[in-house]
C-alpha cells in the first residue's frame, strides 16, 4: 500500500492544458474520487500517476518517494481502463495471468493467484472464454481482476462503471467498495457521475478544465461548496442558482431578482458586509426549503408552476417573474398548479457566491487567515 | 417506390425481368472469363499431349513433356530442382525482408512521433507508385558496385525494397486500429516497450502480416524483369528465367515443354493459395475483433 502526493502537476498537449497545477494528497489505503465533466483532465491525471504520460511540470510521490522517472512497470499500479483494454487475442485466464507471467512468477503460483482473484469477483467460470464473448459487465470484472492480480499498491479506476446498465452499476458500485475495503488498497476512482463519487469514496476531488476546484469528504462538498462550479455540479436535483442584487431596506439585507425577494437573516450581515460589490449569485438546494401555508419570517410567496413527481417526493417549480425556483416537497403536501405557498429557505444552508464565483463563506475565511 | 401497387400481372413481369437480368449476367461473366479458362485448358492439354495440330487439337497422350524433371532439355541449362529451389529461396527471402521491415517500420510510424514522420509517410506512397522498370539501369549500377550482380540476393533486395513501402502502408493501417489503451495496459501490466510489441501488438496484427507475406511470396515467385536483367548465371536461374529460356532459345518454341514447365511453375502457387485461402479471406474482415 502506498500514499500518493501530486505537487503542482501540469500536463500540456501542445496548446491544450489538460491538467493545470494540480496538488492532491491521497492517504495510504484511502479511496478517493476524481470527479468532473468529460474532458476536464481526469484520465490524463491517472495516466500520469500510472507513468504512461510524463508530466510537463510538477512532481509525483508514492510514499514520499519521487516517482517521476520510474517506468510504469516499476510503479506497482493497477489500472482499469474505461474501455477495459482487454487483450482480444488472449483467453480470460491469460489476460489475468499476463502481469504475473511478465513478472516471471512460477506457473503454480500464477494458477493459484488467478483463481483466487477470479473467485473474488465471481468470474471463475469465464476463465476459458475469449474477451469478445463476454458482456460489458463481465469484461469489466476481468479488467478488475487483471489490475488486482499483481497485488498493486495503488488501484486506479477510470470510469469503470460507465459502460454498465443502471442496475448493474449500482451492484458493482457496492462490490468495488467492498473489495477496496477488504484489500485496503489505495484507490483513485475517476468518474463524471457525482452519485458514484459521493457514494463510493471517502474524499472527492472535483476538477474543471484541468483545475482542481475542491477536495474534501462528500458532506463537505455538499454542504460547503467552495465555488459556483462545485455547487452546480454536486447535488441532484441540482441547486437553484439565481443572479441577485443585494439591497438594504429599513436596515435589513435582502436579495432581489425580479419579483424574487429574499430577506436575509442577521448572520449574513457580517459576511456580506465585508464585500464591496452588490451583485451575487444565490444558491439554494431544492431540499433546503420548507413549504408553509402560513406567512413566516424570511419567506417568499410563490405560485406553483409545474410539479414533477420523483417517487420519493415531488419537485415543485415556482416562478418569480422570469426566475424559476425548484423546491423538493414531501408527498404529503397536496399541490396543484396555481396554488400559492410560503417558501422558507433554511438560512444557514444558503450559498452566496461573489461575481468571481467564490463562496462568500470562503472569502470570509480567507480574510480571517 | 412508396406507393407501388402489386397486381398479379406486374409481379409476373417483375419476376421475368429478374430472370432475364440474371441469365444475361451469367452469359456476360462466362464470355468474359472464357479466354482465361481456355488459356489454362491449353496449358493442361498441352502439357500432356504430343504435337498439337495447328497448335490447338490434341493428338495423343504423353508424359514426354515432363522429362525436364530428370533430364535438362539442353546441356547448358541447370537442373530443374536447383531452379525450383532458387525460386523458392527468392520468394522466401523477399517475404522475410518484407515482413520484418514493414512490420517494425509500420509500428514506429503508427505509434511514435518524430520529425519528418509525415514526410516519410508521403514518400512511401510515391515510392510505391514508381514504375520499377524506370530504375533498371540505376539499379544495375548499384548492384554492380555492391558486387550483387548475378546473385539472387541482389534481386531479393531490389524486389523487397520496392515492395516494403506498400507493406508499411498496409501494416500501419492494422497498427492504427489497435487502441492505445491496450498498449498502455500492457505497459502498466509490467511489459517493456519491446514485450508490448512482441506479445500484444504483433499477435493482433497477424492477419496483416499474413496478407503482406502472401503478397510478397507471390511477387517473389513471379519475379521476372530483375531476374532476366541482373542474373545470367544458370546456377542462379529461377523458374521464370527457365521459361524465358524456353521461349527465347529455341528457334521453334517447344510448346509442350513450355506448357509442362508452366504448370510446374504454377502448381506451388495454387497449392499455397488453397492452403492460405481461409486466412486471406479473414484479412478483409481485418482489424481486431472482440475486446472493445
Ligand atoms: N494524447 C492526447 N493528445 C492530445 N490531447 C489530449 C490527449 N489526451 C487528452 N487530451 C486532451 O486533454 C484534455 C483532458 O482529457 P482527459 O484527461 O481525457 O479528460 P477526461 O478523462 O476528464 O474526460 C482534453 O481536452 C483532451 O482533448
Ligand atoms: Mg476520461
Amino acid at each position: 500500500m502506498a500514499s500518493i502526493k501530486l505537487e503542482q502537476l501540469t500536463k500540456r498537449f501542445g496548446k491544450v492544458v489538460a491538467v493545470n497545477n494540480l496538488n492532491l494528497e491521497v492517504k495510504d489505503g484511502e479511496f478517493i474520487a476524481l470527479l468532473g465533466p468529460s474532458g476536464c483532465g481526469k484520465t490524463t491525471t491517472l495516466l500520469m500517476i500510472a507513468g504512461i504520460y510524463r508530466p510537463t511540470q510538477g512532481k509525483i510521490y508514492f510514499d514520499d518517494v519521487l516517482v517521476n522517472d520510474v517506468a510504469p512497470k516499476d510503479r506497482y499500479v493497477g489500472l482499469v481502463f474505461q474501455s477495459y483494454a482487454l487483450y482480444p487475442h488472449m483467453k480470460v485466464y491469460d489476460n489475468i495471468a499476463f502481469p504475473l507471467k511478465l513478472a516471471k512468477v512460477p506457473r503454480k503460483e500464477i494458477d493459484r493467484k488467478v483463481y483466487e482473484v477470479a473467485k473474488l469477483t465471481k468470474i471463475e467460470e469465464l476463465l476459458d472464454r475469449m474477451p469478445g464473448q463476454l458482456s460489458g459487465g463481465q469484461q469489466q470484472r476481468v479488467a478488475l481482476c487483471r489490475a488486482l492480480v499483481k497485488e498493486p499498491e495503488i488501484l486506479l479506476l477510470d470510469e469503470p462503471l460507465s459502460n454498465l446498465d443502471a442496475r448493474l452499476r449500482i451492484e458493482t458500485r457496492a462490490e468495488i467498495k467492498r473489495l477496496q475495503r477488504e484489500l485496503g488498497i489505495t484507490t483513485i476512482l475517476v468518474t463524471h457521475d457525482q452519485v458514484e463519487a459521493l457514494t463510493m469514496s471517502e474524499r472527492v476531488a472535483v476538477m474543471h478544465a484541468g483545475v482542481l476546484q475542491q477536495y474534501g469528504p462528500p458532506d463537505e462538498l455538499y454542504d460547503r461548496p467552495r465555488n459556483l462550479f462545485v455547487a452546480s455540479f454536486i447535488g441532484d436535483p441540482p441547486m437553484n442558482l439565481i443572479p441577485v442584487e443585494l439591497e438594504r431596506t429599513d436596515g435589513r439585507l435582502r436579495l432581489v431578482a425580479d419579483s424574487f425577494v429574499l430577506p436575509l437573516a442577521e448572520e449574513w450581515e457580517n459576511m456580506l458586509g465585508q464585500i464591496p460589490e452588490a451583485s451575487f449569485t444565490l444558491g439554494v438546494r431544492p431540499e433546503d426549503v420548507r413549504i408553509s401555508t402560513e406567512e413566516k419570517a424570511n419567506a417568499l410567496l410563490g405560485e406553483v408552476f409545474l410539479t414533477e413527481p420523483l417517487g420519493g417526493g415531488t419537485l415543485v417549480h415556482f416562478m418569480f417573474g422570469e426566475i424559476s425556483f425548484r423546491v423538493l416537497a414531501s408527498r404529503e403536501i397536496k399541490m396543484d398548479v396555481g396554488d400559492k405557498f410560503w417558501l422558507v429557505p433554511d438560512q444557514s444552508k444558503l450559498h452566496i457566491f461573489t461575481k468571481d464565483g467564490l463562496s462568500v463563506r470562503e472569502v470570509g475565511r480567507r480574510d480571517a487567515q | 417506390m412508396a406507393q407501388r401497387k402489386f397486381t398479379p400481372g406486374s409481379l409476373e413481369r417483375e419476376r421475368r425481368k429478374q430472370r432475364i437480368l440474371r441469365v444475361s449476367m451469367y452469359l456476360f461473366l462466362i464470355a468474359a472469363s472464357l479466354p482465361i479458362v481456355i488459356g489454362y485448358l491449353w496449358l493442361f492439354v498441352g502439357a500432356f499431349t504430343g504435337n498439337l495440330v495447328y497448335g490447338l487439337v490434341p493428338q495423343s497422350f504423353t508424359v514426354e513433356n515432363w522429362s525436364f524433371l530428370w533430364d535438362p532439355p539442353s546441356p547448358a541449362w541447370p537442373d530443374i530442382w536447383r531452379t525450383f529451389f532458387n525460386t523458392f529461396f527468392l520468394a522466401a527471402g523477399v517475404t522475410l525482408i518484407m515482413v520484418v521491415v514493414s512490420t517494425s517500420a509500420a509500428y514506429v510510424v503508427s505509434r511514435m512521433y518524430f520529425p519528418g514522420r509525415s514526410m516519410i509517410l508521403a514518400s512511401t506512397l510515391i515510392l510505391h507508385a514508381f514504375p520499377a522498370i524506370t530504375l533498371l539501369i540505376a539499379l544495375y549500377y548499384i548492384l554492380r558496385t555492391l558486387g550483387l550482380l548475378d546473385s539472387l540476393w541482389g534481386v531479393i533486395l531490389v524486389r523487397a525494397g520496392l515492395m516494403v513501402p506498400f507493406g508499411i502502408w498496409v501494416m500501419k493501417g492494422f497498427f492504427d486500429d489497435i487502441p492505445w489503451d491496450i498498449e498502455m495496459s500492457a505497459l502498466i501490466d509490467g511489459a517493456t516497450r519491446f514485450q508490448t510489441f512482441w506479445k500484444v501488438m504483433l499477435p493482433l496484427v497477424k492477419p496483416g502480416i499474413a496478407a503482406i507475406a502472401v503478397f510478397a511470396f507471390m511477387a517473389g515467385w513471379a519475379e521476372y524483369i530483375f531476374l532476366v536483367t541482373f542474373v545470367r548465371d544458370p546456377n542462379s536461374w529461377t523458374l521464370s528465367s527457365y521459361i524465358n529460356a524456353i521461349i527465347g532459345n529455341y528457334r521453334f518454341t517447344n510448346y509442350g515443354l513450355l506448357a509442362a514447365v508452366s504448370l510446374f511453375y504454377m502448381f506451388p502457387v495454387l497449392l499455397f493459395f488453397l492452403l492460405t485461402q481461409k486466412l486471406l479471406m479473414k484479412v478483409t474482415v481485418g482489424g481486431i475483433k472482440g475486446g472493445r
